[in-house]
């Protein structure tokens, strides 16, 4: 059963190898990394920007850095991590290209996740109503939204290939009203209320081409 | 003020102080300006009971103006309890009912541990200026014969705030195997000029104090105006404005006399001068001097090439906190130390805590530090590695 908290975390747990070091950039209050310790032994870091949120991982005995997800990011070096995990974080970020850039150099492989903008839902909300769509995916008002970049599978996939960023898989999903969870395999863009890229970093090195 | 009831506050109760010497004449204690001295007495005192496996010891190390005495009380009468009796004690952040809690003077103080104000066993006087230069490295390892004498081989945790952090960095450091876990509150690696500015015109008000005489006043009359000087500016500096303005404003301190006079006082010049006269009824002015100067010379990237090079081989797992309103170590500065740890790859959380009690807030109740100290030392407690 997923909460609003652990959306897809099964999806994530089932991709990461055993003994992995992991990097949960935006990792809430360390649900995530406690299970893939606890299920995965990995070795986990999160990153969070609440004190409230550090003060639960540590609750869970989980290592979390209080401060922004792209601070301090270019403190690690190359390959740091076998992975790094933007779970619905990513359209909360100032600057999503320079984030994926760095998680994709300081990750091996790096796994993000986010709300599709282009879900059937939302579109029509949008097409219908003519506001700003607010559902289950996108539970806030325009004004006191988080999500300041949203994106739609598409557009990930579009940038992926203009940056050159290797796609290893798509797992593009749906969370069902009882909680489960539900893999899109065709037509996602449209059907899929959660985008799901597993991308390969291990040769993306150096500084950003924006940064 | 009356005790607190142990209801509301369960406290580890009437404590003593012990004292441990070390380093006779065949092997005198090596300080890190190459002189040696001997023989070394240090002051400790110990809440709980160490198990045996020995592997729930946690040693405390005390900030500039601290002692042995971190928790309970000295008899039933004492009025006031140890410094960090807030967060030492039954059921609190380090809980004496689960840990073995060990806290020392530092070597160059000046409440039980050998300082200024010992006996040169040379001269059969104080040592005064002629006592060597301490280092934050000669205090851990002055700690070090402690915990040793305690027949402990490895520490649950070092942990300190201020200068105490910056022990507790050093431990993990230059003993690497025996420290699973450092604790390290407003802290850093190497305290700013702003910082070494404020203690250096504590110092000179002391050296400017007639009754100084180039330190040798033991037994004749202390330079306490000089002292007392020194503290009130580190008091400023361990309050922050908010605090300051939340706590006294622009009140006045009650009194009978003309509106404008001299000796009508702002509540914080009231405050400032209690500071200052406490303190000089419980601190040497010499150890004030060398304590400073410790705190200033102490630069962890300077000792070890560089900031990621110092923590390269520590193996201890960190919590480092910082304070919003610390701005004698400000929370960039913390960071500094979290950035050399996370390039390492090693085990660190790092926590901002909002307060507004500035420098000084991890000597007061906080919650969230309670709570984040408790969760450390638990997880690493069960852990057992």
């Amino acid at each position: 059963m997923s909460t609003a908290e652990d959306l897809g975390y099964d999806l994530i747990i089932g991709e990461i190898p055993a003994g992995a070091r992991v990097l949960d950039l935006g990792c809430g209050s360390g649900l995530l990394l406690q299970r893939l310790k606890n299920e995965k032994n990995v070795t986990g870091y999160g990153v969070e920007l609440s004190e409230q949120s550090v003060s639960q991982c540590l609750e869970r005995g989980v290592y979390c850095y209080q401060g922004d997800i792209d601070e301090g990011l270019s403190d690690y070096k190359d390959n740091s991590f076998d992975y790094v995990i933007l779970s619905q974080t990513l359209q909360s970020t100032k600057r999503p290209d320079f984030v994926i850039h760095e998680v994709l150099r300081i990750g091996k492989n790096t796994i993000i996740s986010f709300p599709n903008f282009a879900y059937y839902v939302t579109r029509v909300q949008l097409l219908c109503r003519g506001t700003m769509p607010k559902n289950r995916l996108l539970p806030y008002e325009w004004y006191e939204t988080p999500n300041i970049h949203l994106i739609t599978v598409k557009d990930f996939r579009v940038f992926c290939e203009r940056r050159r960023y290797p796609v290893k898989k798509e797992m593009h999903f749906s969370v069902t009203d009882s909680g489960g969870i539900v893999v899109v395999r065709t037509l996602a863009n449209i059907r899929a209320q959660y985008g799901f890229f597993v991308l390969d970093g291990e040769g993306v090195t150096g500084d950003s081409p924006r940064a | 003020m009356r005790k607190k009831e142990p209801i509301d506050n369960p406290s580890v109760g009437v404590v003593s102080t012990e004292y441990f010497t070390f380093a006779g004449p065949a092997e005198p204690f090596e300080l890190l300006c190459g002189r040696t001295i001997g023989p070394v007495t240090i002051a400790y005192e110990t809440y709980g009971a160490l198990n045996a496996e020995k592997s729930n010891a946690i040693l405390i190390a005390h900030a500039l103006s601290g002692n042995a005495h971190a928790a309970g009380y000295h008899s039933h009468e004492d009025r006031y309890p140890g410094w960090w009796d807030e967060y030492i004690g039954p059921g609190k952040a380090f809980d004496t009912d689960r840990y073995f809690v060990i806290c020392s003077n530092v070597i160059g103080g000046c409440d039980g541990s050998t300082g200024p104000s010992s006996i040169d066993p040379a001269t059969g006087k104080p040592y005064g200026l002629s006592f060597p230069m301490v280092t934050i490295r000669d205090m851990v390892n002055a700690q070090w014969h402690l915990v040793r004498h305690l027949g402990i081989d490895s520490l649950l945790a070092v942990a300190g705030g201020s200068m105490g952090g910056m022990q507790a960095l050093k431990w993990s450091i230059l003993y690497p195997g025996m420290v699973r876990s450092v604790i390290a509150i407003a802290t850093s690696a190497s305290v700013s000029a702003q910082a070494i500015a404020f203690n250096e015109v504590g110092r000179q008000a002391i050296f400017k104090d007639p009754a100084w005489n180039k330190g040798d006043y033991y037994g004749m009359q202390a330079p306490d105006s000089g002292l007392s000087l020194a503290r009130m500016i580190g008091h400023i500096t361990y309050m922050s404005e908010t605090l300051m303005h939340e706590k006294f404003g622009r009140r006045l301190q009650e009194s009978a006399v003309s509106d404008f006079d001299f000796n009508r006082e702002f509540l914080v010049e009231t405050y400032l001068h209690h500071q200052g006269f406490k303190f000089v009824n419980r601190f040497d002015a010499n150890s004030y001097i060398y304590i400073t100067k410790a705190i200033d010379f102490f630069d962890l990237a300077k000792d070890h090439g560089g900031m990621i090079s110092a923590f390269e081989k520590v193996s201890s797992n960190f919590l480092v906190v910082s304070f919003t309103s610390d701005w004698l170590y400000p929370s960039t500065q913390v960071k500094e130390i979290v950035k050399a740890l996370r390039v390492n790859g090693k085990n660190v959380v790092y926590t901002d805590i909002e307060t507004d009690k500035g420098h000084d807030a991890f000597l007061v109740k906080n919650r969230a530090l309670e709570k984040n100290i408790a969760n450390f030392l638990k997880s690493h407690a069960d852990n057992n590695t």
